[in-house]
């Protein structure tokens, strides 16, 4: 179950300074949570491409950044993610919405954005861990602990209901 | 007379204090002949097109008390024209210097969407960035520096400088690695 108060627990058991962000609706719910909460700071972003380089820069300056978005931001940010990760080779992690996950699984949505973006996870060679409804926020703080640990960039994806 | 725009980094360099100075595409290649302190200079190269102000601004976010400075191209301000809004509402330790020559230099020279009718400063105080500056000669930046590059940001600075055609693609004069290395040791970012 992912929550606002859940996912800020694991977001400061990773000891994240910055959440950069552009919501989706479910990412959204956690607006509160996130805004409220010790030690966490909300950057508002208006392009996803903005939210690689804006962590980029806190990484430099010596914060522990991560950046929240959907699945379409991730199709929009693939220049600043390839500059980020590939030419600076920052070990930034992520998180990403699949909006209309379960629909696509089911045959029940024409949503092409699930049906893109794993294989674009891929083609990024971005290592990741796909979180279900039987997931929890313990199980992206153990996939960001295992990228920090191996000192590379990594990402998880939010299967999501229909919008 | 219009600056070139050699002239007009040799006036930034005077002022920058003790700010990281972080260059792209066409500046990249001029800073590091003008700079007095490598040390805190990061050139982004290779780059995203139109980031550099949003590295930035997570650097000045992340180090309030130094300060960072961006060199961008009037070409890569347009590509991102929302990090002036992101900039505005969440204030930071920034200064972008928008060198405006109306080209994509680095491409050899074709002209920008916005050539010769954007007004940046303007654009800059829409978004919500109260603290602008427009320069379109070299005695009047000589002049005017000192005050645009002091204090603390969010400012924008607009320079009118000379346009190039036919110039190469600036390599980066670090690799990459070196640079972040480097830039983090400066900083105690770990």
């Amino acid at each position: 179950m992912f929550d606002g108060p859940s996912v800020v627990k694991a977001l400061q058991e990773c000891g994240i300074t910055h959440v950069i962000w552009l919501p989706d609706s479910a990412i959204g719910a956690w607006e509160k949570a996130l805004t409220t909460a010790p030690g966490l700071t909300l950057v508002r972003v208006c392009r996803e491409g903005e939210a690689f380089a804006l962590a980029a820069g806190l990484y430099l300056g010596g914060k522990k950044p991560i950046v929240f978005l959907q699945c379409t931001g991730l199709f929009e940010a693939g220049d600043s993610l390839r500059n980020v990760v590939y030419d600076m080779k920052l070990p930034i992690f992520f998180l990403a919405g699949v909006r209309n996950y379960y629909a696509h699984q089911e045959g029940k949505t024409l949503d092409s954005c699930p049906v893109f973006t794993e294989p674009i996870m891929q083609a990024w060679k971005i290592q990741y861990k796909l979180l279900d409804e039987k997931n929890t926020p313990a199980d992206m703080v153990a996939a960001y602990r295992q990228a920090q640990a191996e000192n590379r960039p990594g990402a998880v994806l939010l299967a999501e209901r229909d919008l | 007379m219009m600056m070139t725009q050699k002239d007009a980094m040799t006036v930034l360099a005077s002022h920058r204090g003790e700010r990281i100075v972080v260059t792209t595409m066409t500046a990249a290649g001029i800073w590091p002949s003008v700079s007095q302190s490598p040390t805190l200079d990061f050139v982004l190269l290779p780059s995203a097109m139109g980031h550099a102000p949003s590295l930035g601004h997570g650097l000045a976010l992340a180090q309030p008390q130094r300060g960072v400075i961006v060199v961008n191209g009037d070409g890569c301000t347009l590509m991102s024209l929302g990090n002036l809004v992101t900039l505005a509402n969440h204030p930071a330790n920034l200064f972008i210097v928008v060198m405006d020559n109306g080209l994509y230099e680095v491409t050899g020279g074709q002209t920008t969407a916005g050539a010769g009718r954007t007004d940046f400063a303007g654009l800059a105080r829409a978004a919500g960035i109260g603290r602008t500056y427009k320069f379109e000669t070299l005695e009047a930046w000589q002049k005017g520096a000192a005050e645009a590059v002091s204090g603390t940001g969010p400012a924008l600075i607009w320079l009118k400088v000379e346009g190039r055609h036919g110039q190469k693609t600036p390599k980066a004069p670090w690799p990459m690695k070196e640079q972040v290395a480097r830039l983090r040791q400066a900083l105690n970012a770990g």
